[in-house]
């Protein structure tokens, strides 16, 4: 067996965290390999020290058998190593064939060859079943697409070595499918790929072996046909977790939200949400699912007051509020977790204590006189840390100095202790570790029981499925499908989500 | 009434006052591409027309003012380039910096290096010759106007087309295309943003001192304080409105120059001199609403990634 890549006791120090201790991981070549570990186990850490962003502090990596020690992107690049971030580096307005040669450009007497950047870019699409056209301006294209031209970018400087970092966090499951032939067929051609992710499904379905990580450390290296998702599960979490948990149905009541014929419109003046209608009762939760840019967060500023509705109603409890403020709505019973946490969820100069009071500020108790009434507030930030089992430092401190998962669970907290009957929760765990999805989870299913009704936007169709009473798949601003979570699996959902039933039927 | 207004001497002021403009648009126009939002060309243009008549002096020589003219810009460039590439400051509270402290520093040197205040003008200052262009030149009113300038009218001329070429044909085009788009993804690829943004920002200083020195060597022969008057920002908002597209800024710039030719005629028409010389301004404040929209979105591109 010969090794691609090799990580010897590669230890990374920062201020108060062991990011990486003593880390030991072999890739071998022609091999898929994926590497697990929840947030903060060190993935980035490891990529990172890899790439040259910084040194480490101690061990050593080999690739093919060589000791390298990178201090820059390029240097990685000419060694053979391609990056596919989670965050595509792209340049928007450029076209695919330039944004794949940028800094390799074939040239014709100084200026750019541009028939033969997009020959070369569309002969390497065509060999590994990258769909793309090279002359499209990347700004037009949806996500699978751009993911495509980053795998193209790696391997028009060839590279041996591709590592996809959570390649599949904004891929319907259709594109997903998608991207697991690419990567067999890569690996089929003799390259190496490192998988980087937390979703166990996708470490059994494309992966060869496994590399566990845990708070910093290789914790298992398993053959993937020989272990199961919950043994890497226990691996990851260091405890035995419940995967499947699903929530069980539940007697709704009467309407808390009704969408009515709702038109609203996007960037550009384009309708980004058509005639929509809907309804939350009380005690259920109502899951959108859809490819992203397909009219939810439109629709979600419509109904949060964030965006004019130009046509069409919204009532709350019976009442028309389709024009009214923020402040009206949520007075009359709206509380809303944004998708946005640091932008719009948070103020992150501002601390701890007082972003668990926006919002509740003008209830009795807070304030006498026009002042604030510090004890009350400073009472109501530690009944919701504890509560919510936030872990801060004081609570005078900046909330940016939260974690994701913490800085999440402060608008959570807030949100939620509202009291309000209709909850709009908008990718409410994304990017937060097991354990914090487990309690947001929990709590919205607690939220639920005790009558509340909730307008749930996701993009994780796990979540979607394992939340919601009832899903509603929105495509093109136009909600397409009313589906029973326990009678679908995910390749149903997706299916509406791109828009195919559409085809099927004009076809 | 219009016979009178616009005849070929309108023409040639029109082209005279859109050089400068122009010179210091293009350079305006290669940091935005960059990703630098550059507004410090009002004070690399005033400090390049004083060095252009200081070294006009000296040597009695126009081409040592030019050669003054565009160290002058690049000094000042440097300082904007440290300030809000190496240090990340932000350039419009540093660009404002820098042209209040030209208007500052020229109107002290003034009096300490010539002994005079206001205006200097001096017979060992020479000026920038026009340069007719044999045939083309005698062409009616076109060739009179357009093919008899000086050396620095004919670069900036030229120099439309060209950055058309390096923007958008050649690598280092793409490049710096791709810095000031997303300096993240160009850095990925071992393309340097700084190196880039430090390139762009100090060409714009060598055209913003070209554009100095064709105020005070071409369009006069003399220096006056805070002559460049407005020239700068009038020229960043050509690059706004032109996109920051090099034949759209060649227009936004020749709008504006148009509107400055027109008002200097008017008034010689007998029009209150603080309306014509508002004239210009104007015109780039109707320039700035028409448009907003596409300010916001290349504001949003600078600021924003």
């Amino acid at each position: 067996m010969s090794l691609a890549l090799e990580f010897r006791g590669i230890t990374k120090r920062f201020p108060g965290v062991l990011a990486n201790d003593a880390i030991d991981m072999k890739v071998e070549a022609g091999h898929i390999h994926a590497v697990v570990g929840e947030n903060g186990a060190g993935k980035t850490t490891l990529m990172s020290i890899l790439f040259g962003l910084y040194p480490a502090d101690a061990g050593e990596i080999l690739v093919s058998g060589e000791r390298v020690r990178f201090t820059s992107a390029l240097e990685a690049i000419r060694a053979g190593l391609g990056m596919v971030h989670q965050a595509f580096r792209l340049f928007p307005t450029l076209s695919v064939a330039d944004n794949v040669v940028f800094r390799d450009e074939p040239t014709r007497r100084g200026m750019i060859d541009r028939a033969a950047g997009a020959e070369g870019v569309g002969a390497l699409a065509e060999r590994y079943g990258l769909a793309v056209d090279p002359r499209a301006v990347v700004e037009t294209l949806p996500v699978g697409v751009l993911q495509r031209v980053e795998i193209l970018k790696a391997l028009y400087r060839d590279a041996r070595i591709l590592i996809l970092d959570e390649p599949t966090a904004v891929l319907t499951p259709q594109e997903r499918d998608k991207l697991f032939e690419v990567i067999r067929r890569l690996r089929d051609a003799g390259r190496t790929i490192l998988f980087i992710t937390h979703k166990l499904g996708e470490v059994m379905a494309v992966s060869d072996r496994v590399t566990v990580l845990r708070d910093g450390r290789s914790v298992a290296d398993l053959v993937t046909a020989e272990t199961n998702p919950t043994e890497i599960a226990r691996y990851m979490t260091g405890r035995q977790v419940d995967l499947d948990r699903r929530a069980p149905a539940h007697e709704a009541g009467g309407a808390v939200l009704t969408v009515t014929d709702l038109t609203v419109t996007g960037q550009h003046g384009r309708a980004a949400v058509k005639n929509v209608s809907l309804e939350v009762r009380a005690g259920e939760i109502v899951g959108v699912a859809g490819i992203a840019g397909n009219g939810q967060s439109e629709l979600i500023e419509a109904v949060t007051g964030l965006r004019d509705v130009p046509d069409g109603s919204i009532h709350l409890h019976g009442n028309d509020i389709s024009t009214s403020e923020v402040l009206t709505r949520r007075l009359a019973g709206m509380a809303y977790i944004p998708e946005d946490r640091h932008g719009v969820g948070t103020s992150h100069l501002a601390t701890v204590s007082n972003n668990l009071l926006l919002g509740h500020q003008r209830r009795d108790g807070f304030q006498s006189k026009g002042w604030f009434d510090r004890k009350a507030v400073r009472h109501h930030a530690r009944r919701l840390i504890e509560t919510y089992g936030i872990r801060s430092g004081p609570i005078n401190s900046p909330v940016s100095t939260l974690s994701g998962g913490n800085l999440q669970k402060v608008v959570v907290a807030r949100e939620m202790s509202h009291g309000a009957p209709l909850l709009i929760a908008e990718q409410p765990t994304r990017g937060v570790d097991i354990a914090a999805i487990e309690f947001i989870h929990d709590r919205l299913i607690t939220f639920r029981d005790d009558g509340g009704a909730v307008l749930l936007v996701s993009a994780e169709l796990s979540e979607i499925r394992a939340l919601s009473t009832r899903i509603l798949v929105m495509f093109d601003g136009r909600i397409v499908a009313e589906l029973d979570p326990a009678e679908v699996d995910e390749a149903a959902i997706g299916y509406y989500m791109t828009g195919a039933h559409e085809e099927a039927l004009s076809g | 009434m219009f016979d009178q207004l616009f005849d070929a001497a309108l023409f040639d002021s029109v082209v005279r006052a859109m050089i400068p403009i122009l010179l210091a648009a293009l350079g305006g126009m290669i940091c935005e591409r960059a990703g630098v939002f550059q507004i410090a060309m009002e004070g690399m243009m005033l400090s390049g027309a004083f060095a252009a008549v200081a070294g006009s002096y000296v040597a009695v020589y126009s081409g040592l003012g030019v050669v003054f003219a565009v160290g002058a810009g690049v000094l000042v460039s440097l300082m904007l380039a440290f300030g809000a590439v190496s240090r990340r400051g932000d350039p419009i509270v540093l660009g404002i910096a820098l042209n209040l402290m030209a208007i500052g520093l020229t109107g002290f040197l003034l009096p300490q290096i010539f002994g005079v205040r206001g205006v200097f003008q001096h017979e060992r200052i020479d000026g920038l010759d026009r340069l007719a262009i044999p045939v083309l030149s005698d062409i009616p009113w076109i060739g009179s106007v357009l093919f008899n300038q000086t050396i620095l009218a004919y670069v900036a001329f030229l120099l439309v087309p060209i950055l058309w070429l390096v923007l958008f044909r050649t690598p280092i085009g793409l490049r710096l295309r791709g810095v000031g788009e997303r300096p993240l993804a160009a850095e990925s690829l071992g393309v340097s943003p700084i190196a880039y943004k430090y390139g762009a920002v100090i060409a714009s200083g060598v055209l913003s001192g070209l554009a100095g020195a064709q105020l005070a060597l071409g369009n006069v022969v003399q220096f006056a304080e805070n002559m460049s008057s407005g020239r700068g920002w009038v020229a960043v908002v050509a690059v706004m409105l032109g996109r920051a597209h090099p034949f759209a800024v060649f227009g936004a710039s020749l709008l504006f120059a148009f509107a400055e030719g027109l008002g200097f005629r008017l008034q010689g028409n007998g029009l209150p001199v603080q309306i014509t010389d508002a004239l210009p301004f104007l015109v780039t404040l109707i320039a700035l609403i028409a448009a907003r929209k596409r300010f916001a979105r290349l504001l949003d591109l600078t600021t924003g990634g």
